[in-house]
């Protein structure tokens, strides 16, 4: 992929992602903030579908933008072939875990499992 | 390898006098670079190459230094005065407003010996932006003769025009400290220059060129290449130009 096509995506998901971690933040005032962040309102937050595509959008955003991030540091931090290929793939690999970890608890959680 | 020295020449009672540290380092002996220090006589119109100049003449004739035409038109003299990138011939002592002065080679290029260092890399990443008018006529053969420009469009890029290669905007650039590989504020700068002109077709090409891992988008626009250009280009600005370019706000 061009260089200008990821960081297209890279300041994209960073608009993306401060106004969905906004939301977020907002839900939290809809009751007391200690509150809303107790065991059952926090599982009720999962079931609600809505919130939970949410939270899945913002993991996604999240994980995109600082993974990204991290291989432009580490591609500063030091050049050679080899290491930019283990740096961009690795920085994938791990993007993709990631996401692949936590779209796993948002939905067991949203299913009642866990 | 420290010493202090006196030249002991004629000068006009008006002269004042400064401490001039030269960093010496010859790569093929030397482990680190150390300072030299030398008494130097200045008015107030000495440049900082004119008391470097002054040292290899009267004391050591050894001190590396690289220099021509004396104007701040050739860009050979670049070094770090005083912690800053500057034009020697460009410096006069007597604005730098301190009794002592320290010259360094530039940094983010590898040194020759002493103050002077090579400009291989700087040349390269110059030349790779395809630095010259790109279409397919030429003016040679069109019926106009020549290609006009209005005043507004040669605006777009006439200050980018006036790089005299020197190379202190890229000692100056924090990535260029750690990507080896960048390509840099003047190759950038270069770019936008032949991309804003209205003459030129080769925009594409070039854009080809810079979007890469370690082009454009490297720059953290930490805006010191402006800062320290002795010819008033601002490659930062031309910088963010042609990331408008990039990222389709321009066209």
């Amino acid at each position: 992929m061009r260089e200008s096509t990821i960081m297209k995506i890279h300041y994209g998901t960073a608009l993306a992602a401060v106004a969905l971690v906004a939301v977020h933040i907002l839900m939290r005032l809809t009751m007391g903030y200690a509150e809303s962040l107790e065991y059952e309102n926090v599982l009720a937050n999962y079931k609600f579908v809505p919130y939970a595509i949410m939270l899945e959008l913002i993991l996604v955003l999240l994980a995109v933008h600082g993974f990204n991030g991290l291989r432009v540091i580490l591609l500063e931090l030091k050049q050679g072939r080899l290491y930019e290929k283990a740096v961009s793939y690795g920085c994938l690999v791990a993007m993709i875990g990631l996401i692949a970890y936590g779209s796993r608890t948002i939905i067991m959680t949203n299913m009642g499992m866990a | 390898m420290a010493q202090v020295s006196s030249i002991s020449n004629e000068q006009s009672p008006t002269a004042k006098s400064i401490i001039l540290k030269i960093s010496r380092y010859n790569p093929e002996h030397d482990e680190s670079s150390q300072f030299m220090e030398f008494n130097v006589k200045y008015e107030k119109w000495t440049t900082v190459l004119e008391a470097i100049l002054d040292v290899k003449k009267h004391y050591d004739h050894s001190v590396a230094v690289r220099y021509s035409c004396r104007q701040a038109t050739c860009g050979s003299c670049g070094m770090i005065i005083n912690g800053k990138p500057r034009l020697a011939c460009f410096t006069k002592i007597s604005e730098l407003d301190s009794n002592v002065v320290t010259v360094e080679p530039m940094n983010n290029f590898p040194v020759i010996r002493d103050l002077a260092v090579k400009f291989e890399k700087l040349f390269d990443t110059h030349q790779k932006i395809k630095p010259y008018l790109i279409r397919d006529d030429t003016e040679l053969i069109s019926d106009e003769k020549e290609f006009l420009q209005t005043p507004e469009e040669v605006e777009q890029y006439i200050q980018f025009a006036n790089c005299i290669k020197c190379g202190l905007c890229n000692s100056a650039c924090p990535t260029m400290a750690t990507d080896s590989s960048f390509v840099g504020p003047q190759a950038l700068a270069q770019a936008y220059r032949y991309v804003a002109d209205s003459r030129d077709k080769g925009k594409d090409s070039r854009l080809k060129i810079i979007d890469d891992s370690h082009g454009i988008w490297r720059c953290h626009f930490a805006g010191s290449c402006s800062q320290v250009c002795p010819k008033g280009v601002d490659p930062a600005m031309g910088i963010q130009l042609l990331r408008g370019y990039m990222l389709g706000f321009r066209s």
